[in-house]
């Protein structure tokens, strides 16, 4: 029997990549171990091995092909006694995997839970750009990449450490290219001691370095979290003002794709509890590029969270020379009259796929992306709310004590006599994240659940 | 004294004779740890009184380890330690007067009276803290000796922090940093015998802390914490060390505290003859008094004379302290962000 070849998925992230280069020719014997193929994929180049014997028979995607599926067949390798001929004809293109749907709340209606697809490439709001601007289609990987450079042109005392961030060019490629620039005294690996580097930054800011400091996940700053807190954020009010602490500690937050409970976190109310910190979780990347140089040019410290799942996403970013967002403004990316919805990160375009849902049910949804967590822009989302007198949050992290939580008591607080309806926050279930992608599916927010915690305030 | 040849050889530094030394030298040694003394009776006094609350940790019995190196290092150097810091402080030459009002919380405090106790600092004296989680000065002051490696500026940073404090895991996060890359850091483990009331014996397989480093490459020695000279020596050479780019080093102060961990401390896990004993046979000041008396380079009287004289500026600091007003209610939200 010939054996097929599927495109692998070489990181949790992993949709698609590039058949890079083939190693091996038809007719080529195979051995066990053997290299067939470079292969990138959303974080790096790798090679993939050969699991099985035999002769490579046919090869059905040709080196350099972009955007291959995982999972789809790209060789035939002919076992002993094969028939190349044969094996090949006989052959059907396989059907791809469908996307597990999440099973149906009991409630709800199981046509209205089959995933839709969110938009990505978005226009940035008019309000923040000048009128005819050129636009740049950027990643969020390489917006956060210029806005760290761009930076460090500008200041010497701007260097970023963190877990392979300097010769294996950033663990999701974000500081890539970034050695080669500015050399190991600015780019600097660290090793896997995140308590201890997160206190040698912190230190260094003391003294008056601007330190990036990146954390290979968010996750793993738990293990820093004292310095974040104890040391970074408090400092100037135990000095009474004589001290500062300019830094940066960003990395990728939230939860990612199968990787269970210990890697699937949102950390942004965490952060955001904390008096001395500024938290900013953008969505586009011409956000990731703006808050992030104005968080560099902060003078206290930043928790700034990015999205493991999003790096790769493209938006429009303004060619402008030094393009800054302001911190501690949201920004209104959808106006509507009926509802309000607020979310940041990743959670905005599914809070924008949400509204989008509803104006064909002629349910008119504002959508308020935070932007900054703290200090939390309450003008914008109470006059957004004074407008449509409803309220849905949206967060991926756990409702208790969340963001929604903050924002439905804030609202409650200052435009009560404006609410048509209680608040309703849309958030992950009350339970670690689970590894099944079932589970996983079921446990976080989707635009068909934003949809009809809106329809719920709306009463319909 | 020269750099070490064996690293891992244990030594205690022994001093010159005195007579060797410069009189003023020695005298600016008792005149130092005479006011940090002074300064800490003092201190629990208004404790006692109610005008000093929280935690409140005394350095008596420890003076000659900040004097001692405070003469070791130059103006630019940093300084960062834990939570028991008044003499770290008045050792860099901060007022008594604005240590003596954070103290006891009142707007003239180092801190404007929002950091207490364990939280001042100074940007002017390079005093980065006055830190209370155990441990976390140990990687800020290897991050401050970082920001002089980037800056290649030859200023070399001293980290202390006591024998608890050694146990802690970031503590070896940053000897491997600092080693890896070479930084210009002084690890000064003041070791008083007593993590709060746990003795070393109770908490560290090792309890050797000089040798901590050895398995970093970092090279560390034994030395009297008692004796102001002593300390001063090694603070000399670990100085020489750290400024030639030869990376950090670790003295290990053994050294003792009189008084209990904090003041609400009865100190019930030691003997009061442990304590006798060692104020009776090294305590820091009467080993240098007994020095300059016996090589003459003052009397009696004289020394009665400086004593009276640091009464007089503790007891103006105390006055200061309680005459000063308390923040207004307006600094409650000032200070948080720029």
């Amino acid at each position: 029997m010939a054996i097929e070849i599927l495109m692998p998925a070489l990181s949790p992230t992993m949709e698609e990549g590039t058949l890079s280069k083939w190693l091996v020719a038809e007719g080529d014997v195979i051995r066990s171990g053997d290299i067939l193929a470079e292969i990138e994929t959303d974080k790096a180049t790798m090679e993939i091995e050969s699991v099985d014997e035999g002769v490579m028979g046919k090869i059905l995607v040709p080196s350099g092909s972009e955007n291959v599926l995982v999972n789809k067949v790209i060789a035939i390798l002919l076992e002993e006694g094969d028939d190349a001929d044969t094996e090949m004809e006989t052959k059907p293109e396989p059907k791809p995997e469908p996307t597990p749907a999440p099973e149906p709340e009991a409630n709800a209606p199981a046509a209205e839970l089959t995933p839709i697809a969110v938009a990505t490439a978005r226009t940035p709001p008019e309000t923040d750009i000048p009128a005819g601007t050129e636009m740049i289609a950027t990643s969020i990987r390489d917006a956060l990449r210029d806005a760290m450079a761009e930076e460090m042109r500008r200041d010497d005392d701007v260097f970023l450490m963190g877990e392979e961030v300097a010769q294996y060019q950033g663990a999701y490629k974000v500081s890539r290219d970034m050695l080669e620039e500015f050399g190991a005294r600015r780019v600097i690996d660290t090793p896997i001691t995140e308590h201890g580097f997160a206190g040698l930054g912190v230190g260094a800011a003391f003294a008056g370095l601007r330190p990036i400091v990146e954390f290979m996940t968010f996750n793993f700053a738990m293990q820093a979290m004292d310095h974040i807190i104890n040391s970074a954020a408090k400092t100037r009010y135990m000095s009474g003002g004589q001290m500062a602490c300019p830094i940066v500690f960003r990395g990728p937050n939230g939860a990612a794709s199968r990787v269970g409970a210990q890697h699937s976190q949102d950390y942004a109310p965490w952060y955001g509890h904390v008096p001395g910190l500024i938290v900013l979780a953008p969505y586009d990347a011409a956000d990731a590029k703006g808050l992030l140089k104005s968080a560099i040019r902060n003078p206290n410290p930043v928790v700034f969270l990015e999205h493991e799942l999003m790096y790769g996403e493209v938006f429009d970013v303004p060619a402008v020379d030094d393009w800054l967002v302001p911190i501690g403004k949201a920004l209104v990316r959808r106006t509507g009259t009926d509802a309000t919805i607020t979310a940041h990160s990743r959670m905005v375009g599914f809070s924008l796929a949400a509204a989008e849902i509803l104006a064909n049910e002629g349910i008119s949804v504002e959508v308020i992306d935070l932007r900054t967590i703290r200090p939390l822009d309450c003008d914008t989302i109470l006059t957004s709310v004074r407008k449509t007198n409803r309220l849905v949050t949206v967060e991926e992290s756990w409702g208790r004590m969340g963001i929604g939580a903050e924002i439905a008591a804030m609202v409650t607080e200052q435009a009560f006599d404006d609410l048509d309806a209680p608040p309703k926050r849309v958030h992950q279930v009350e339970a670690p994240l689970a590894y099944a992608a079932n589970l996983e599916a079921l446990a976080m927010p989707i635009p068909q659940r934003i949809a009809q915690a809106v329809r719920d305030v709306c009463y319909v | 004294m020269s750099a070490p040849k064996s690293k891992s050889k244990s030594k205690t530094r022994k001093p010159a004779k005195a007579s060797n030394r410069d009189p003023k030298q020695l005298l600016h040694y008792y005149h130092e740890m005479l006011l940090i003394r002074r300064f800490e009776e003092k201190a629990g006094q208004l404790y006692g009184m109610g005008l000093i609350a929280g935690f409140c940790h005394l350095y008596i019995g420890q003076e000659a380890v900040v004097v001692g190196m405070q003469a070791a290092i130059d103006e630019g150097d940093q300084v960062i330690t834990g939570y028991r810091d008044h003499g770290h402080m008045l050792a860099l030459g901060m007022e008594a007067r604005g240590v003596m009002a954070e103290l006891t919380g009142r707007e003239t405090g180092y801190s404007r009276g929002k950091g207490g106790s364990m939280h001042m600092f100074s940007t002017e004296k390079n005093f980065y803290g006055g830190h209370g989680i155990v441990g976390a000065q140990v990687s800020l002051g290897t991050g401050l000796a970082f920001a002089n490696a980037y800056r290649q500026n030859d200023r070399v940073s001293l980290a202390y922090f006591g024998d608890g404090a050694a146990n802690q895991g970031q503590v070896y996060e940053s000897f491997n940093m600092a080693k890896l890359w070479n930084l210009p850091v002084i690890y000064v483990i003041e070791n008083n015998h007593y993590a709060m009331g746990t003795s070393i014996e109770r908490a560290s397989s090792e309890i050797h802390l000089h040798k901590r480093g050895l398995s970093f490459g970092i090279p560390g020695f034994e030395v009297d914490g008692m004796d102001v000279l002593a300390v001063r020596e090694a603070g000399d050479m670990a100085v020489k060390h750290a400024r030639s780019g030869k990376g950090p080093i670790i003295l290990e102060m053994k050294t003792y505290r009189y008084r209990g961990h904090s003041m609400s401390d009865p100190a019930k896990y030691r003997t009061r003859d442990e304590v006798n004993e060692v104020r009776a046979k090294s305590d820091p000041i009467e080993q240098l008094k007994a020095l300059i008396l016996k090589a003459g380079f003052a009397d009696e009287a004289a020394l009665k004379a400086m004593d009276k004289q640091v009464r007089a500026v503790v007891n103006d600091a105390s006055d200061f302290a309680q005459d000063s007003p308390e923040p207004d209610v307006s600094e409650l939200m000032t200070d948080i962000l720029a």
